[in-house]
Parts: C-alpha cells; sequence; structure tokens
C-alpha cells in the first residue's frame, strides 16, 4: 500500500522533511506509526499522538486505503 | 461563509470586528493574542507556527458553532497566524456578537480555550540561547522533542 503522509512539528523536525510517499504493508495507522517511528527514531509514544486521515481525525485502528493521506498530530499548541 | 480563518499574513482584525456587526447585538467581545517577549522564565526572540491547513480549518469552524449552539450568540469569528511571528504581532483573534455580555464573554473565552487544545496547530518559541522547542497548549515544553540546537 503507498499512504502520504504528512509530518508536523518535533516530528517534521526529526524526520527532516514535511512529507513522505510511503510504501508500507501496515493497514492501519498504529503499524504504520510503529514503522515510520523505527525508521527516523521519533521520541513521541502513539499515546502522546493523535491521527488524522484524509483530513479527518481517526482511530488508530482505522483501515487504511492505498493513496490515503495520514498525519501523526503531536500535542497542539496554537494560541 | 467562513468563520475560522489561518492566515500567513497580519490578521485584519478590524475587517473581521465590521463583520460581527448585527441591529440585534447588543455588544462584542474580542480577545486578541499576542506574541510575546518571554515563556517559562526564558527569553523569545520569535515565534514559529505550522498547521496542518484541513483539519485546523475544519476544527475551528466546528468550535465555532458548538459555541453559537451553547452561548445563543448572534455571530463569532476567529483568525489565526502561521509562519514566523515576531515579538508584539497579533497571533490568533477571535471575536463574538452577541445580544448581551454575559453570552459574548463567555463564548469568546470557549472559543480561544477550545482552539488551544484541538486545534492542529503548533507554536516553536526560538529562545534568545538559540534553542527553539515545540510547546503543549499549557505552553510547557513537549517532552520527546528533538530540540533542535
Amino acid at each position: 500500500m503507498n499512504y502520504r503522509v504528512l509530518y508536523f512539528a518535533s516530528l517534521r523536525d526529526r524526520a527532516g522533511m514535511d512529507a513522505e510517499q510511503v510504501n508500507s504493508l501496515a493497514l492501519d495507522a498504529r503499524g504504520l506509526y510503529t514503522e515510520l517511528r523505527a525508521r527516523h527514531g521519533f521520541a513521541l509514544d502513539e499515546s502522546r499522538l493523535r491521527v488524522a486521515v484524509n483530513g479527518a481525525f481517526a482511530a488508530w485502528e482505522q483501515h487504511l486505503h492505498d493513496g490515503d493521506e495520514v498525519v501523526f498530530l503531536p500535542p497542539v499548541s496554537g494560541g | 461563509m467562513e468563520s475560522f480563518h489561518l492566515s500567513e499574513t497580519p490578521i485584519d482584525s478590524a475587517t473581521l470586528s465590521r463583520e460581527l456587526a448585527h441591529a440585534s447585538a447588543g455588544g462584542c467581545v474580542t480577545f486578541a493574542g499576542w506574541v510575546r517577549d518571554h515563556n517559562d522564565g526564558r527569553a523569545v526572540l520569535r515565534l514559529g507556527y505550522q498547521a496542518y491547513a484541513p483539519l485546523a480549518v475544519s476544527e475551528g469552524e466546528r468550535i465555532l458553532v458548538e459555541a453559537r449552539e451553547k452561548f445563543g450568540i448572534i455571530d463569532a469569528h476567529c483568525a489565526h497566524r502561521v509562519g514566523t511571528l515576531e515579538i508584539g504581532e497579533l497571533a490568533v483573534w477571535v471575536g463574538v456578537s452577541a445580544a448581551h455580555r454575559d453570552a459574548a464573554f463567555s463564548a469568546c473565552r470557549y472559543i480561544i480555550d477550545e482552539v488551544k487544545q484541538r486545534v492542529p496547530i503548533w507554536k516553536n518559541e526560538h529562545y534568545a540561547d538559540g534553542e527553539s522547542g515545540w510547546l503543549h497548549p499549557d505552553n510547557t515544553p513537549v517532552s520527546g522533542n528533538d530540540r533542535l540546537v
């Protein structure tokens, strides 16, 4: 499966990129984050993150589809 | 009409305020959030804001709808900057019009609090000592931050 993954804040700093195309066997966001965390060495545990799929908040267990845009959201700090 | 705005350029709060005017409005409450020169005992030089724009706008709009439903206000707008901001710049603006002041104050407070907790916008503080760091909603550092030195 091919996913488009966007990075923000500390995840963007660590990955060294805004976004990437990821070819993965992972079928849900949890599996995808585990894989990308190992690849990039992300410090944030998944319990600290929220997930968005195609521009909407999603559950970690939500089934992903080829071409989905997946975003792992660090703790927010607007305002 | 969209009521929640992300902006890469200075927020035009005067125009946003005028859009809140209504014959049945008895008052308007606004909140302006500025970039300050310190946080948690450290000197701050400037801020950088990132946003996941599609979700930030939809979640921001949801908060404004909630405020209208909860407090019976007439109208509400919110604008948030993204990009690099200098000390003193307007980072976030909330405006609410209502028939009476109680609803306007309550809704304005609700909107800014919910925006800070829920909308995918991130603040990076650039410190005078050359470090930078991403923050939590309460302005404490995100532990596990990969600090840039």
